[in-house]
C-alpha cells in the first residue's frame, strides 16, 4: 500500500521505539503534523525550538535513549543549532528533523528556507537532506543508528515538503549498514595486556573517568575495577554519578572547579587510567605540566581522542565497558593482581589526606545571608540524593557539581563541553518526562534560567512537577568572578539586578513560585516545592551575590596552582 | 612536513563541503586538493595535500576517518608512489622565439594544445618540480596565464625480488 512521506516517517519513528517527540509546527512541516494529529506518539509542544533540542537531549541523558525533535523549516530549524551544538560536545544522542522548503525551491531563498544542512554540518554527527521519498526510510535507519552507535551525537535530517507529500511503498530496513561507518568496540588484547602491565608496576595510580563512562552504560564495570585494586577514582563534571559520589574511593571532580586531593592526586600520580574522558582544557589545566609523573592509558572509542591534547602511552581504542571487562579479565591472570591493593595503602592514605585537610567548603554568613552551597546541600539532604539534577552554566553548575552527591549515572545532567547557558531548565523538562515518578531538580542562576524561562509554559501544559532551584544573586556569577580575580573587579556588564519577580512569574504562568532570603527560609521552602505533584515549582533563593567557586585553577596553570577558600 | 592524502568518499553531494569545512573548522591547512570518481560511479578520490607536523598529520588522518562519508584514508609519505599534476600555461610568443619555445616543450615532453599568432598554449603533467622549473623558463616569454591542477597521486606495485640461486 502506498503511503504519504509524512506516513512513512512517522511509522518509521514508531517502529524505532520512539515514545516522545519534542517539536512546533509551522509550514513545511504541516504533512507531518497532520499525521501526528492521530498517531500513537507523544508530542510535546514546545515554546522555542532551541528548548525542544535540550528536552530531547535531557531525555537522552535521563535513559540513554535517542530524543527526537521535530521542527520546521528556516527559523525553526535554525533555533535548534544552539541545541544541537550542545548534544554535539557531549556526544548526546538527538535526532532532529527539519522541515525543508520543496526541493525545486531550494536554493531559490524561498520563504522560510535555511541551508540547515549546510549549517548543521560542523555540529552534527551525520546529517541528510532527503531529495527522494524513497531514501527515506533508510536515511531515517541510518540516522538512529548512527546517533546512537559508536560515540554517540547528534544527527540532523531535513525533509523537504514534496517529499513529505508524496506518496510510495516501503519497508522499514531491519539493519543499518553502512559501509564507511563502523565503530570500534573491542580493546586490542595487546595493549590491554600492556595498560595493565603499567598499572600493575605503578605505585600512585588514579582512575579519570569522563562521561563515557555513562554512555557506555560502564559505571559497575568502573567501580568493580577501581575496588578490586583500590585505586582511587576522580571524575569530569560530565561523569559525575559515573562512580559513587559517596564511595570511599571517590576525590570529587578533578579540574578548573575540582576539589584538592583529585588535582594533587593528578600531579603526584605515577599512572594515570584515563577512561572515556578526552583531556578537557578545563580538566587539564596547563597542558605540558598535567600528570608530569603519570604513565597515561587512555581508553576512548574515538580515536581522535586519543593523542589529541596529550601524548599518551598506552592508547585503547574501545568501548569503555568492553575494554572495562577485558582488564578486568586479564586481571584474573596475574598474580600480584591480588596484593596491589595492599602495596598501594600509603598512596591511599595520602589521597585521604589530601581530601581531609582541604575538604570543599564555605563560610555561613554571620547576619544570616544564604550561601548557595548550603542549598545545594540542603536539596542533597532533602532528597537523600534521589533526584535527577539538571545545571544551568556558570557557579550554580560548579556548586551542583561540587555539593551534591551522585551515587548513580544519569543523574546529573549538565552542558559541559559547550556550556550553554538556558539547558538547564529544558533539559529538567526533558528528564522528567523520561521518568515522570523521579524528583528532577534544576538547579539554576537568575542569568541562564531567563535565557529558556518561556518553557515554563511547556511544564504547565504537561503537568511536570520540575522544581527549579534558582541561586539567585542577581548577577552573572561566574563572569563576575573572573572580573574579579582577573579585570580588577571592573564589574562590566555582569548586574542582572533587574530581573522579574521570580514568584509572580511563576504564577503569571500558572506554576508556583516561592522565595527564600535567610537561612532558616531555605529548609521548608525545599520540603513545601518537592510536595508538588502537578505542576512545575520556582524556587527563588536569595544568595550572597560576592559567592565564588572554589578550589580554582586560574585558565592556563597547572592544576596544583588552585586557589583555596 | 608535506604530506599526500588519498581519501576515499562516498560520492553524494556535500562531501566535498564536510572535508573542507573539517579543514577549515580546526584550522588544518589545505595545499591542494583534487576530486574525482572513481571506476565506481558511488565512490569518489579525492587527494589533498597538507602540512603539518607529526601530531596534526595524525589528527587529520584520525578526524578525516572519523567522518561517516568517508570510507578509506591513506597517507602516502614514506612510501614508494607516483605523483602528477598537470599545467596549462598560456605563453606569449612571436614568430621569432617560436623555435626556442618548442624546443622547451620538446625537452620538458610538454605538448602544444593551442596556437594563435600571438601565444602558445602549452600542456604539461609532472610532479611539483618539474612544472615549477617550465615555468621558470617560460616567464622571460611572457606568461599570460597559468592553470594547475592539484597533486594526484597512487602507489607504486611492489616490484617481485629476484631470488637468488
Amino acid at each position: 500500500m502506498k503511503k504519504t512521506g509524512a506516513q512513512i516517517f512517522i511509522e518509521c519513528l514508531v517502529k524505532e521505539g520512539v515514545d516522545t517527540v519534542f517539536g512546533f509546527p509551522g509550514g513545511a512541516v504541516l504533512p507531518v503534523y497532520d499525521v501526528l494529529y492521530d498517531a500513537p506518539l507523544r508530542h510535546i509542544l514546545v515554546r522555542h525550538e532551541q528548548g525542544a533540542v535540550h528536552m530531547a537531549d535531557g531525555y537522552a541523558r535521563a535513559t540513554g535513549r535517542p530524543g527526537v525533535v521535530i521542527v520546521t523549516s528556516g527559523p525553526g530549524a535554525t533555533n535548534t543549532v544552539t541545541g544541537i551544538a550542545t548534544a554535539y560536545m557531549d556526544s548526546i544522542p538527538v535526532v532532529v528533523f527539519t522541515g525543508q522548503v520543496p526541493t525545486a525551491l531550494i536554493g531559490n531563498d524561498a520563504f522560510q528556507e535555511a541551508d540547515i544542512v549546510g549549517i548543521t554540518r560542523p555540529c552534527t554527527k551525520h546529517n541528510y537532506l532527503v531529495k527522494d521519498i524513497k531514501d527515506l526510510p533508510r536515511i531515517i535507519k541510518e540516522a538512529f543508528y548512527i546517533a546512537t552507535t559508536g560515540r554517540p551525537g547528534p544527527v540532523l535530517v531535513d525533509l523537504p515538503k514534496d517529499v513529505l507529500s508524496a506518496s510510495s511503498e516501503y519497508k522499514y530496513p531491519e539493519k543499518a549498514h553502512i559501509e564507511s561507518y563502523q565503530p570500534t568496540y573491542k580493546g586490542h588484547p595487546g595493549q590491554i595486556k600492556k595498560a595493565v602491565d603499567a598499572i600493575l608496576a605503578s605505585k600512585r595510580p588514579v582512575i579519570y573517568a569522563g562521561g563515557g563512562i555513562i554512555l557506555s552504560d560502564a559505571a559497575n564495570e568502573l567501580k568493580t575495577f577501581a575496588v578490586r585494586l583500590g585505586v582511587p577514582v576522580t571524575t569530569t563534571l560530565m561523569g559525575l554519578g559515573g562512580f559513587p559520589g559517596t564511595h570511599p574511593l571517590f576525590m570529587g571532580m578533578l579540574g578548573m572547579h575540582g576539589t584538592y586531593s583529585a588535582n594533587m592526586a593528578i600531579m603526584s600520580a605515577d599512572c594515570l587510567i584515563a577512561v572515556g574522558a578526552r583531556f578537557d582544557d578545563r580538566v587539564t589545566g596547563k597542558i605540558d605540566e598535567f600528570a608530569p609523573y603519570a604513565k597515561i592509558i587512555h581508553v576512548d572509542i574515538d580515536p581522535t581522542s586519543i593523542s589529541k591534547n596529550v601524548s599518551v602511552d598506552v592508547p585503547i581504542v574501545g568501548d569503555v565497558k568492553d575494554v572495562l571487562k577485558e582488564m578486568l579479565s586479564e586481571l584474573d591472570g596475574r598474580k600480584s593482581a591480588p596484593s596491589y591493593k595492599k602495596g598501594i595503602e600509603e598512596w591511599r592514605k595520602q589521597v585521604k589526606t589530601w581530601g581531609r585537610t582541604h575538604a570543599l567548603s564555605y563560610k555561613q554568613d554571620a547576619k544570616g545571608k544564604i550561601k548557595p552551597q548550603y542549598v545545594v546541600e540542603k536539596l542533597f539532604e532533602a532528597t537523600k540524593g534521589d533526584a535527577i539534577i539538571t545545571t544551568e552554566v556558570g557557579q550554580n553548575q560548579m556548586w551542583a557539581a561540587q555539593f551534591f552527591k551522585y551515587d548513580t549515572p544519569r543523574t546529573f545532567l549538565s552542558s559541559g563541553g559547550l556550556g550553554t547557558m538556558g539547558f538547564g531548565f529544558p533539559a529538567a523538562i526533558g528528564a522528567q518526562i523520561a521518568c515522570p515518578s523521579k524528583t528532577v531538580i534544576g538547579i539554576a542562576g537568575d542569568g541562564s534560567l531567563q535565557m529558556n524561562i518561556q518553557e515554563l509554559a511547556t511544564a504547565v501544559q504537561y503537568k511536570l512537577p520540575v522544581k527549579i532551584a534558582i541561586l539567585n544573586n542577581m548577577v552573572l556569577g561566574m563572569v563576575r568572578q573572573w572580573q574579579e580575580f582577573f579585570y580588577e573587579k571592573r564589574y562590566s556588564h555582569t548586574c542582572v539586578s533587574v530581573a522579574p519577580d521570580f514568584v509572580k512569574l511563576a504564577e503569571a504562568y500558572g506554576a508556583i513560585g516561592m522565595r527564600a532570603t535567610k537561612v532558616e527560609e531555605v529548609s521548608p521552602v525545599i520540603k513545601a516545592a518537592l510536595a508538588v505533584k502537578d505542576r512545575p515549582v520556582i524556587m527563588d533563593f536569595k544568595v550572597d551575590p560576592f559567592e565564588d567557586v572554589y578550589p580554582m585553577v586560574p585558565a592556563g596553570q597547572p592544576l596544583n596552582k588552585m586557589l583555596l577558600v | 612536513m608535506r604530506h599526500t592524502i588519498s581519501v576515499l568518499v562516498t560520492n553524494e553531494f556535500g562531501v566535498l563541503s564536510r572535508i573542507s569545512g573539517l579543514f577549515s573548522g580546526r584550522g588544518y591547512n589545505i595545499e591542494s586538493l583534487t576530486v574525482a570518481e572513481t571506476l565506481d560511479p558511488h565512490i569518489s578520490r579525492m587527494t589533498i595535500v597538507s602540512r603539518g607536523d607529526d601530531k596534526i598529520i595524525e589528527q587529520i588522518n584520525k578526524q578525516l576517518n572519523k567522518l561517516v562519508s568517508v570510507i578509506k584514508v591513506h597517507d602516502f609519505t614514506g612510501e614508494e608512489h607516483i605523483e602528477r599534476e598537470l599545467a596549462l600555461i598560456k605563453v606569449s610568443c612571436g614568430a621569432r622565439d617560436r623555435a626556442e619555445l618548442l624546443s622547451i616543450v620538446d625537452i620538458f615532453r610538454a605538448k602544444v594544445v593551442d596556437v594563435s599568432p600571438k601565444s602558445y598554449t602549452i600542456e604539461i603533467t609532472g610532479d611539483n618540480e618539474k612544472i615549477s622549473a617550465i615555468v621558470e623558463l617560460f616567464k622571460p616569454f611572457g606568461i599570460k596565464e597559468i592553470v594547475r591542477t592539484g597533486k594526484i597521486a597512487m602507489a607504486r606495485s611492489p616490484k617481485n625480488r629476484v631470488r637468488e640461486p
